[in-house]
């Protein structure tokens, strides 16, 4: 596995197909459709929320199993609780203005929309850099930081086997999209 | 209501994609995410225009711009969703979504504008929240990360709210 996880060649191709079959579910779910995204954010059709915490509760409960095998590691990402609320809200007005998010747009490109890639695709890449130029005055004022939420997951702070936690868990987000159907 | 019905029940899509994401931990050490390699591809491009003096910006020297397996995830995103549209027949240029047209113009300019500033508020919003629907919203929260849920949470909050704006209550 070390050899795998180091061959940077190799974790290209890996990246690759892992894509390939992602985009292919992406499409396959609808989701790379502006129609279906926006119709979720105006709350009359929940294909991205089903999608998603279907999603959710099989990586959820897949890490529940393997973590404790030490089969996988788990990564939480760096950030803060202020940076997730500020981020998240600019992410969203994007999101309904845009009609798709970084991982569907690519696959909306895949599908033929073509005002993904001339307008969308720039202008996450506009915006990305727009947000490099400005990350060190950010950064001094504090406006963006690391906090004690930085790289913590739940998972850390488990006692006893991860299943006793993420069923409950599971079972609540099941609950929710029996509520939704 | 969509004038488009996906081809797969969401429940059997998010599934198959909960097993993938599991295997790229398993097989790349890697969760499914798709902001950073937009900032890494655009990078890339910078670099060309301007050689090496992007790489002194502060950011880019925690985000190298390479060719990595994120980017070529999302490469693969591409051609994935192409394969699928073709093989179901339903690949097809198109230049402004139905909803749109219906609601607003049939005029691509108009389209083309607001998706260019929508994408500048992805891509702001989503390094400042250091990921997606996907790297937050999926992978995040599932593997218990508070900052992913409030993330996630705040992505459907703000697009709730700009979707009923834009699109009337």
């Amino acid at each position: 596995m070390e050899y795998i996880h180091s061959n940077k060649n190799l974790q290209r191709g890996l990246g690759l197909l892992i894509g390939i079959i992602f985009g292919f579910l992406l499409h396959r779910g609808g989701v790379t459709n502006y129609n279906i995204i926006l119709n979720q954010l105006l709350l009359e059709d929940f294909t991205v929320v089903r999608i998603m915490l279907s999603a959710v509760i099989v990586t959820m409960l897949g890490i529940s199993f393997l973590l404790p095998r030490k089969i996988i590691k788990i990564q939480p990402k760096p950030g803060s609780i202020k940076n997730s609320i500020i981020g998240g809200l600019l992410f969203g007005v994007g999101f309904a203005l845009l009609g798709y998010c970084p991982g569907t747009i690519a696959g909306a490109v895949g599908s033929g929309a073509m005002d993904g890639l001339f307008g969308g695709v720039l202008g996450i890449m506009i915006g990305s850099n727009f947000f490099a130029s400005g990350y060190s005055q950010l950064a001094d004022r504090k406006a963006i930081l690391n906090d004690r939420f930085s790289e913590f997951s739940l998972f850390h702070r488990m006692k006893y086997h991860p299943l006793l936690y993420t069923c409950p868990i599971a079972s609540v987000l099941i609950f929710i999209l029996y509520l939704l159907h | 209501m969509n004038g488009y019905e996906p081809l797969w029940s969401p429940y059997v899509a998010g599934g198959v994609i909960g097993l993938l994401n599991l295997f790229a931990l398993y097989i790349s050490d890697n969760p499914l995410a798709a902001s950073t390699s937009y900032l890494k591809i655009s990078g890339l491009i910078r670099k060309m225009v301007q050689g090496d003096k992007v790489l002194e910006n502060p950011y880019y020297k925690k985000k190298t711009p390479e060719i990595d397996w994120g980017v070529m995830l999302i490469i693969g995103i591409v051609f994935g969703s192409f394969f699928s549209a073709v093989l179901s027949g339903t690949f097809a240029f198109q230049f402004i979504p139905s909803l749109w047209e219906s609601q607003f113009s049939s005029q691509w300019l108009p389209r083309f504008i607001i998706a260019v500033i929508g994408g500048m508020f992805i891509g702001v919003g989503s390094r400042w929240a250091g990921g997606c629907t996907s790297g937050h919203g999926i992978s995040g929260v599932s593997q218990l990360s508070l900052t992913s849920m409030i993330a996630a949470a705040s992505f459907f909050i703000g697009g709730i709210i700009t979707a009923f704006l834009v699109y009337g209550l």
